[in-house]
């Protein structure tokens, strides 16, 4: 079963060809990490598929019902999507450089995670009627347990830009695990954190699968890459070079001549 | 609720004062305007304290309230409430119109985009001699009237203007603490991960602008009716860049921050009369100061000092008094 369908996408920036031809299918359910050396364009991947940059050629389509329920599948295609609407599709994300909301606490962070979770409209937000507080109650409740998941419950009002390093790291996810996303895409979450870090990042990682949610993983640390994912696929300079489980890809001898370099 | 004690203490101080001091001019008189500055201020401060997105042209849509009661009261002898609600209803069509191309700028372009926008609605007010009277203004403007009781002397337009900031402090507050008011607050910390929390973040800024733009033209139209004159003058540039002030000042992003700001900016050329000469000097002279010293506005950096204090004072609840 399919979530993602990515078809013969390009893009490039200026003359620089950034993603060329590339396709693959992303499996539901499963952890799926997309590594390859620096500028292999795992970023512009991810930014075209929460629609920060728009392919110049190709197809994203994701899947956004039920199928089981529905016993049709009804993809819907990414192309040509402004970012909140392909969160409202079910799709969130980490970032890289840290995006964080700095003029909030950690709760407010996840609360805004919640928005499309919740529907109070501005008018009856300014009245403060019944109903909006009614629903404040639920969301900071389904905020607390995000909050929960990733172990930050003891830093709920902190303001963000007294948390550490890693609990930001942390924060991203657990906002983003707030909006109920189908499609995780986590860019980089072990980039910066210390070995101990990283396991809990592992560890939180297959907890997020488990969940059932799928999770689309860019990371440099190879570790983490080889022991949390059920399947890999290899970028090199915008082009498909590899995909398989892990221990596939190991004994890749492409793979691995693209990140060693060949024996002289 | 703890939420609004601040909100309460306030609307009880604010109430209180004039039955002490029922014929004071810094009351009565510049109280008034306060209050009105404290409608600008406040909804100011939701566009650029919350939002993250500056106006140097808020003086206009003050401006557009105070001329649409003025000129539908004087020329077309419509009632001054739906006076009043016509001017809110064209500053919300003119505010949206504009708003959707502006808001895409950011930083320095959109400042100058507003700024651009205040001086055309400033021309216009000067030039459209026939409706607007030019630069000599517009005089006999009727006053308000509430169910017979008119508004028709210094205590009652403080009343009328107290309870309007009032409620716009709660508006603001109760904004703030939901759902829109944090998505306004996402779109200034990081717009990229709001968009991605699916937040429609050019249709939260245009929101947040348009209301900032109504609370003016509300506050425009009670000046209108407490002055019975308008003119070109008081919507300037110069009055634009009193209200960033004043928002500033007070500390961004914090509703009471901008309250404070209004009142201070409003009473501070009054205290400085006595220096007469040199009051504009020495007004300018606090403003660099409280800057260079309290970058956060003063209500925030006061309100850390104080909680410092406390700190220091009281680390283990012991009256200040024991100290040694």
């Amino acid at each position: 079963m399919n979530l993602l369908r990515v078809k013969h996408l390009e893009k490039s920036f200026g003359g620089v060809s950034a993603i060329s031809n590339l396709s693959f299918d992303l499996p539901k359910g499963i952890v799926f990490s997309v590594i390859g050396p620096n500028g292999a364009g795992k970023t512009t991947l991810f930014n075209m598929l929460c629609g920060f940059y728009t392919p110049d050629q190709g197809s994203i389509i994701f899947k956004k019902e039920n199928a089981e329920q529905n016993k049709e599948v009804i993809y819907h295609s990414l192309h040509n999507m402004a970012t909140h609407q392909i969160a409202a599709c079910g799709i969130s994300r980490s970032f890289q450089n840290l995006q964080i909301f700095f003029n909030m606490t950690a709760l407010e962070n996840v609360m805004v995670g919640c928005h499309l979770q919740s529907s109070s409209r501005f008018l009856p937000s300014l009245l403060r009627l019944p109903s909006v507080i009614k629903e404040e109650q639920r969301v900071k409740q389904q905020a607390l347990n995000a909050l929960a998941f990733c172990h930050l419950d003891h830093l709920a009002n902190e303001m963000a830009d007294s948390l550490a390093y890693g609990d930001l790291k942390r924060l991203e996810i657990a906002r983003a695990l707030a909006s109920k996303p189908k499609l995780l895409m986590l860019d980089e979450p072990a980039a910066g954190l210390n070995d101990t870090e990283t396991q809990q990042m592992s560890h939180l990682i297959r907890k997020i699968c488990d969940s059932g949610v799928t999770v689309l993983l860019v990371e440099h640390n190879m570790e983490l890459v080889m022991t949390s994912s059920d399947q890999i696929l290899v970028l090199n300079f915008g082009h498909l070079l590899a995909q398989g489980t892990p221990d596939e890809i190991q004994n890749n001898p492409v793979v691995v001549k693209a990140y060693l370099g060949e024996d002289i | 609720m703890k939420r609004l004690s601040g909100f309460y203490l306030l609307s009880l101080v604010a109430l209180i004062l004039p039955q002490i001091f029922p014929d004071n001019y810094y009351l009565t008189v510049v109280g008034v305007f306060a209050t009105l500055h404290i409608i600008l201020a406040v909804g100011l401060n939701l566009l650029m304290g919350y939002c993250g997105q500056i106006s140097l042209g808020h003086a206009a849509f003050f401006g557009l309230g105070a001329y649409s009661s003025a000129i539908l009261t004087t020329r077309y002898q419509l009632d001054p409430w739906l006076a009043m609600i016509s001017g809110m209803v064209l500053v919300f069509i003119i505010a949206n119109l504009i708003a959707r191309p502006i808001l895409k700028l950011k930083g320095h372009y959109l400042a100058m985009a507003t700024l651009g926008f205040g001086i055309i609605v400033h021309i216009i007010f000067v030039q459209t001699e026939a409706l607007s009277g030019g630069p000599d203004g517009l005089g006999d403007i009727p006053t308000l009237s509430i169910a017979g009781w008119a508004v028709d002397s210094d205590i009652r337009w403080y009343y009328v203007t107290t309870i309007s900031a009032l409620g716009t402090i709660l508006l603001s507050l109760n904004l703030i603490a939901s759902r829109s008011g944090r998505a306004i607050r996402a779109v200034h910390g990081s717009e990229f991960a709001a968009q991605m929390m699916g937040i429609n973040s050019n249709k939260t800024k245009v929101m947040v602008f348009v209301f900032a733009a109504v609370l003016a033209s509300f506050a425009g139209s009670l000046f209108a009716y407490q002055q019975n004159f308008v003119s070109p003058d008081s919507f300037s540039f110069f009055f634009s860049i009193e209200l960033v002030t004043m928002v500033v000042l007070g500390g961004m992003a914090s509703t009471y921050g901008a309250v404070f700001g209004a009142i201070l900016l409003t009473f501070l050329p009054e205290l400085l009369i006595v220096f007469e000469d040199y009051e504009m000097l020495v007004y300018g002279a606090i403003l660099m100061l409280v800057m260079i010293f309290m970058p956060q506005g003063l209500f925030i950096s006061l309100g850390h000092q104080l909680t410092q204090l406390k700190k220091n004072y009281w680390p283990n609840k012991k009256p200040a008094g024991d100290q040694q």
